[in-house]
């Protein structure tokens, strides 16, 4: 079993959503992030999602806008994230970790290489924000060959038309995008919340983690009770933007808060 | 495969160009992006839409633009030409288009399309502010409110455009993330139609972005190569030896190169802006110094570092100030149909002062890049060739700018 269906089904044993968290890579710079994804870990967080950053974060609100160019204005390459997720692996050997950026950065050097370079750095899963089913063959199937996830997107605008194309390829889970919209804007009501993750329920049975716009331990236990999981990114990237390299303490209280709500 | 001999046959079903192109967006756009083809093609086989575009181009924009014979330029060239050298040089006079450029082509094709899908609310992206007027135009005479986001840095380098966007009604939103320019905008427009993507329709300005954009506003341009192609066989009796159209993301110049693009006998160069030149890194010729890569929808030549990460572009033109290019020309280029070459801001400036005495003609900063490399190319090639350079805007905008490198003030 993988560490992501691992995790998953380990809180599903324990009647709980898992806590999925988001930090970007290299804020504020490449030597602090270790101590962040560690933070992330202590306070409770299931599945970490490391931020690749990227000059033109074309879905992110101003929050993680920010924390891409902290990190790319601290020097912070491919190689740095690679090196950041093989140490991670080594000091959390159970713990899931999945990359999350843009198609370019990924597909640079080539698909398989990139697959290949994040399966050795011990990554169990990929999210790219801009490339859809109809462009899969850019990185899906050199994911797949190298046995990691490729997570995919469901958002308020996937119908049930679009649903099936979205599954056919998922893996891990299904990330659904709770608003249509940016991160770290606004908040989706729960009532769409609960109406949507009961309708992917019934195209899918991987697990189903709920984010953007989730920021307090309310919203993390009112989504947790109708999903597999919740993810929460620009509220810890705003912890990261205000303490920088003391960001570690700050975003275990939160994390633990956040953990706590869910169980 | 059908059509296989034909260049003019792309993109295929799922909106490539060879290797290029595509449809690289955020899942929450994908269904709009489908639904955005499916009415295009709806519209294309439906005579009542090309002919509400066709009388909106004659009658509000002013078409067709004429194909005037550059006589004086010609001969200016053939001044220092080798003897039986020095090619006939006509200009296809998209600057005297309504707006002054050939953006607004575009603009009616999509406003059009955003009528006949019920959307209400229009957003663009613009760089120096023409394909920002062209569409706030557009949507002032369809009654629709109108979204332009400009990088804050553009906002303050191109004061006249914001003014006329304003006084078209429509509110222009500078951009402050990144470097503050054409691509920021790009990306926070797409932010903006992410987060209301049920209202609004975003009217992009080049041949570039995700399928089926970079078709469309092709498909719309194409009229400038139609009419000269026309034009041409009607002045001369036969096609031309040579278009030459700048780059940006290249819609003026995939709308003349197009129609032609099975015509053998006609060469083709596109035109980068080198900025302070290909060895500096202050330039906007991603075919030169760019390699294939994703960005804002669709996969093509990119100014990249080794990383993937996007580089700023620079050119003393800030409609070609933009670190990628349409995909069809990454393909044409890819395939040897079309060549490129660039020009420098100098080499710009310097065609700039010679279209304004020559022929007295102010050409925007844009098709001065062309028209460097026209007065070059024409005076390798013989007295009975013939070559149609795109003239696609007009250069009232960039007086400030050509004032400022020349050293002089206003």
């Amino acid at each position: 079993m993988s560490r992501l269906a691992d995790s998953f089904a380990r809180c599903r044993a324990e009647g709980r959503a898992a806590l999925v968290t988001f930090v970007t890579g290299g804020d504020p710079n490449p030597a602090a992030t270790p101590a962040i994804l560690d933070a992330l870990v202590e306070g409770g967080a299931d599945v970490i999602e490391l931020g690749m950053p990227f000059t033109d974060p074309m879905a992110d609100g101003p929050a993680i806008q920010r924390a891409n160019i902290r990190s790319l204005e601290a020097g912070t390459k491919t190689a740095d994230l690679l090196r950041i997720a093989t140490e991670f692996r080594a000091r959390h050997p159970q713990v899931p970790l999945v990359l999350m950026g843009y198609a370019n950065p990924m597909v640079k050097r080539g698909p398989e290489w990139f697959a290949n370079a994040a399966k050795q750095a011990g990554v169990d899963g990929v999210i790219c924000v801009d490339i859809p089913p109809e462009e899969d063959a850019e990185l899906g199937p050199a994911l797949r060959a190298a046995g990691i996830d490729l997570i995919r997107l469901a958002t308020p605008t996937s119908d049930a038309e679009r649903l099936p194309t979205i599954m056919d390829g998922a893996s891990g889970f299904i990330y659904y995008v709770s608003v249509a919209g940016i991160t770290g804007m606004q908040q989706a009501a729960q009532s769409s919340i609960d109406t949507a993750v009961a309708r992917l329920k019934t195209f899918t049975n991987l697990p189903i983690a709920v984010g953007f716009g989730v920021r307090t331990p309310e919203q993390a236990a009112a989504i947790g009770k109708v999903s597999d999981g919740v993810v929460v990114g620009s509220a810890l990237v705003d912890l990261v933007a205000e303490h920088g390299e003391q960001a570690a303490g700050p975003v275990r209280d939160l994390v633990a808060k956040l953990s706590a709500a869910l169980r | 495969m059908t059509l296989t001999n034909s260049f003019r046959a792309q993109p295929d079903d799922s909106g490539h160009f060879g290797q290029f192109g595509g449809r690289y967006v955020a899942e929450t756009l994908m269904p709009m992006i489908l639904e955005l083809e499916r009415e295009y093609r709806a519209a294309k086989a439906d005579p009542a839409f090309a002919a509400e575009f066709e009388d909106l181009l004659t009658h509000y924009v002013g078409r067709p633009s004429p194909l005037y014979f550059a006589s004086r330029l010609t001969e200016f060239v053939r001044s220092t030409a080798k003897p039986g050298k020095g090619a006939k040089i006509y200009l296809k006079r998209d600057e005297l288009n309504h707006t002054g450029a050939h953006k607004i082509n575009n603009c009616v094709g999509q406003i059009l399309l955003a009528k006949r899908m019920g959307k209400t609310r229009i957003i663009a992206e613009t760089g120096a502010g023409q394909h920002g007027v062209a569409t706030a135009t557009v949507a002032a005479l369809f009654g629709l409110p109108c979204v332009i986001f400009m990088g804050a840095t553009d906002v303050e380098r191109q004061k006249p455009n914001v003014f006329r966007m304003k006084l078209l009604g429509a509110e222009v939103r500078p951009v402050t993330s990144g470097a503050g320019t054409l691509k920021d905008a790009m990306n926070d427009a797409l932010r903006d139609w992410v987060a209301n993507v049920d209202d609004t329709f975003y009217i992009i300005g080049t041949a570039a972005g995700p399928h089926p954009y970079p078709e469309l506003v092709r498909d719309f341009q194409s009229v400038i190569g139609k009419e000269a192609r026309e034009q041409i066989l009607e002045r001369e009796g036969r096609l031309p030896d040579l278009l030459v159209a700048a780059i940006g993301g290249g819609s003026n110049a995939i709308g003349l190169f197009h129609p032609f693009l099975d015509d053998e006998e006609v060469a083709m160069l596109g035109v980068e802006a080198a900025g302070h030149g290909l060895d500096t890194d202050a330039h906007a010729a991603s075919l030169a110094g760019g390699e294939p890569g994703i960005l804002h929808g669709n996969k093509t030549y990119l100014l990249q570092d080794d990383d993937g990460q996007i580089i700023e572009a620079h050119s003393i033109s800030a409609g070609l100030d933009y670190p990628g290019i349409g995909p069809e020309h990454s393909w044409l280029h890819s395939i040897g149909r079309v060549e490129y070459t660039s020009a420098t801001d100098m080499e710009a400036l310097e065609a700039f002062k010679t279209m304004c005495a020559v022929e007295g003609i102010i050409p925007a900063l844009e098709p001065s890049h062309a028209m460097s490399a026209v007065i070059k190319r024409a005076a390798e090639m013989d007295a009975d060739q013939i070559i149609i350079a795109n003239l696609c805007g007009r250069g009232d905008k960039d007086i400030f700018t050509v004032a400022d490198a020349l050293g002089v003030t206003i």
